[in-house]
């Protein structure tokens, strides 16, 4: 199993082409300040997001288009992703990582296309996948976050786990084992160990999907309060209130683009209709 | 409490380099192992009772290291009051049980980060062979971290055979495991790869 996660995550590498000088990004690739700032604190250009350009982007996978045409660019602070189960939506946040990249057309971020210079985008973009099981990779909490903290000497990467870990109420919890911690906990740890990193963007699947009403606000309002930029899936309505624009997916597609009120307002009908000539079934 | 979780603590046993605790542990199991006479394996039993007291991580923490023979010991020692006579007998199995609870003891009292690291350092020479040890050490903690998973993985993989009347069909057992194991390890790579292991 454990041989299989490096191989996949190395596997998935194998497709990054080295960069050509030719297309220099507006940004440099390794503009992430190198400069040590405790990860509690948020570092000046964190709240300075990334802009985000999918151009008529396809995605094929097991010989299924799963993505058929999307073209948008996102920059606002809070972008909410919603739509029916396989409609799209994690192959869509995946994009903006490069952990998919597309069939056809390109995906870039802050002009750094994520098929050549996936790393670099990683490097900007931090990921909440939604089970927080299959995201926590060490095994202690404070080691969890520590893996996240690099470049940096031992004690200055130390104080800055710490600082993190206060910041988000888990100071006591270091030494713990990562999987005594409740569901709420963990999913806690891995947006610390996402933020950990200081990416620019925060894209979340599902982030709540397998928490309780509690830990749902509890994790909502620390998303809330990022200065980061996020990008949000969630089958939560009611999340999708405090987003600036909310993307609706269905089967491949974004078929509405808009602020909360009106997005949502789509959602509902798309399920609406649906609903009485139900032969699709859940997938 | 599962045997072999870290507990934080501030004495001795805790101070001590992790490669020092995972040397004394190698040299004592080979005394142990070598040794037949009751004399030794008293001294061993003895020194590992002293070093559980220095510690002070508390009875309950020691007895969950050795709790998982509690099943071994009575049959080990009632086959071997049979066949070898009853100092033997007792002197093996203490012996057995000595090494448990003093490896217990070593993971007791040090985190799971500085046992690895010693490790590494163990290791290190294999880099002039051209293994790449950075990369062997985080395989080490993800093996670590694995195994909690894997076992609540074959918990619920178990409690769903019961909840539709499998009780032992191996077949309907292994199958999800397996591929909830896949399946996992593939989430684990995508998030290794999130978090800039390619880096
Ligand atoms: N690696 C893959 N191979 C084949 N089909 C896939 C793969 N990943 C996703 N799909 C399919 O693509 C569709 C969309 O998946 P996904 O993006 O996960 O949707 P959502 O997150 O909206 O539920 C689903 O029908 C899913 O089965
Ligand atoms: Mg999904």
């Amino acid at each position: 199993m454990i041989a299989r996660a490096v191989a996949a995550a190395r596997r998935r590498n194998a497709d990054r082409g080295a960069r050509t000088p030719g297309a220099a990004p507006p940004v440099p690739a390794d503009a992430v300040p190198s400069g040590v700032v405790p990860a509690g604190v948020v570092p000046a250009d964190a709240a300075t997001g990334c802009v985000v350009r999918l151009e008529d982007v396809h995605v094929r996978l097991g010989g299924r288009d799963v993505l058929r045409g999307v073209d948008v660019e996102l920059t606002e602070r809070r972008v909410g992703i919603v739509g029916a189960n396989g409609s799209g939506k994690s192959t869509l946040a995946r994009l903006l990582n490069g952990l998919v990249v597309p069939t056809a057309g390109r995906v870039l971020v802050d002009g750094l296309d994520t098929r050549r210079d996936g790393a670099a985008v990683r490097r900007r973009v931090g990921f909440v996948f939604t089970d927080p099981d299959a995201q926590i990779v060490m095994p202690t909490v404070a080691e969890d976050v520590a893996y996240s903290v690099r470049g940096v000497p031992a004690s200055e990467r130390d104080r800055i786990v710490r600082d993190a870990l206060a910041a988000r109420g888990l100071a006591h919890h270091a030494d713990h084992p990562a999987h005594l911690l409740s569901g709420g906990q963990k999913q806690l740890l891995a947006l610390t160990s996402v933020l950990a990193a200081r990416p620019r963007l925060v894209v979340a699947d599902e982030p709540t999907t397998l928490l309780d009403l509690r830990n749902t606000r509890r994790f909502a309002a620390e998303l809330a309060a990022l200065p980061q930029q996020v990008v949000l899936v969630s089958h939560d309505l009611t999340l999708m209130d405090a987003m600036d624009r909310v993307l609706v997916v269905d089967d491949g597609r974004v078929v509405a683009d808009d602020a909360p009120g009106p997005a949502v307002a789509h959602y509902r009908r798309l399920v609406d209709e649906a609903a009485p000539a139900s032969r699709r079934g859940a997938s | 409490m599962t045997p072999g979780t870290y507990r934080p603590g501030t004495s001795l046993v805790h101070r001590a380099p992790a490669g020092a605790k995972l040397a004394g542990l190698a040299g004592v199991s080979a005394v142990a192992l070598a040794a037949t006479s009751p004399g030794t394996v008293a001294a061993v039993v003895g020194a590992v009772a002293a070093l559980y007291a220095v510690a002070g991580v508390g009875l309950r923490a020691a007895w969950a290291q050795v709790r998982p023979l509690r099943l071994v010991v009575p049959v080990l020692l009632a086959v071997q009051w049979l066949t070898l006579g009853p100092v033997p007998a007792l002197v093996l199995t203490s012996r057995l049980v000595a090494l448990v609870a003093l490896a217990g003891l070593v993971l007791l009292t040090t985190r799971t980060s500085a046992v690895l690291a010693a490790i590494g350092r163990g290791l290190r020479p294999l880099a002039r062979v051209g293994v790449d040890v950075g990369r062997l050490a985080l395989v080490l903690s993800l093996a670590v971290r694995c195994v909690p998973v894997v076992t609540a993985l074959a918990h619920r993989v178990r409690d769903a055979c019961r909840a539709r009347g499998r009780e032992r069909d191996v077949r309907a057992y292994a199958v999800p495991l397996v591929v909830g194991g896949l399946r996992q390890a593939d989430a684990l790579g995508d998030a290794l790869r999130a978090r800039g292991l390619d880096d």
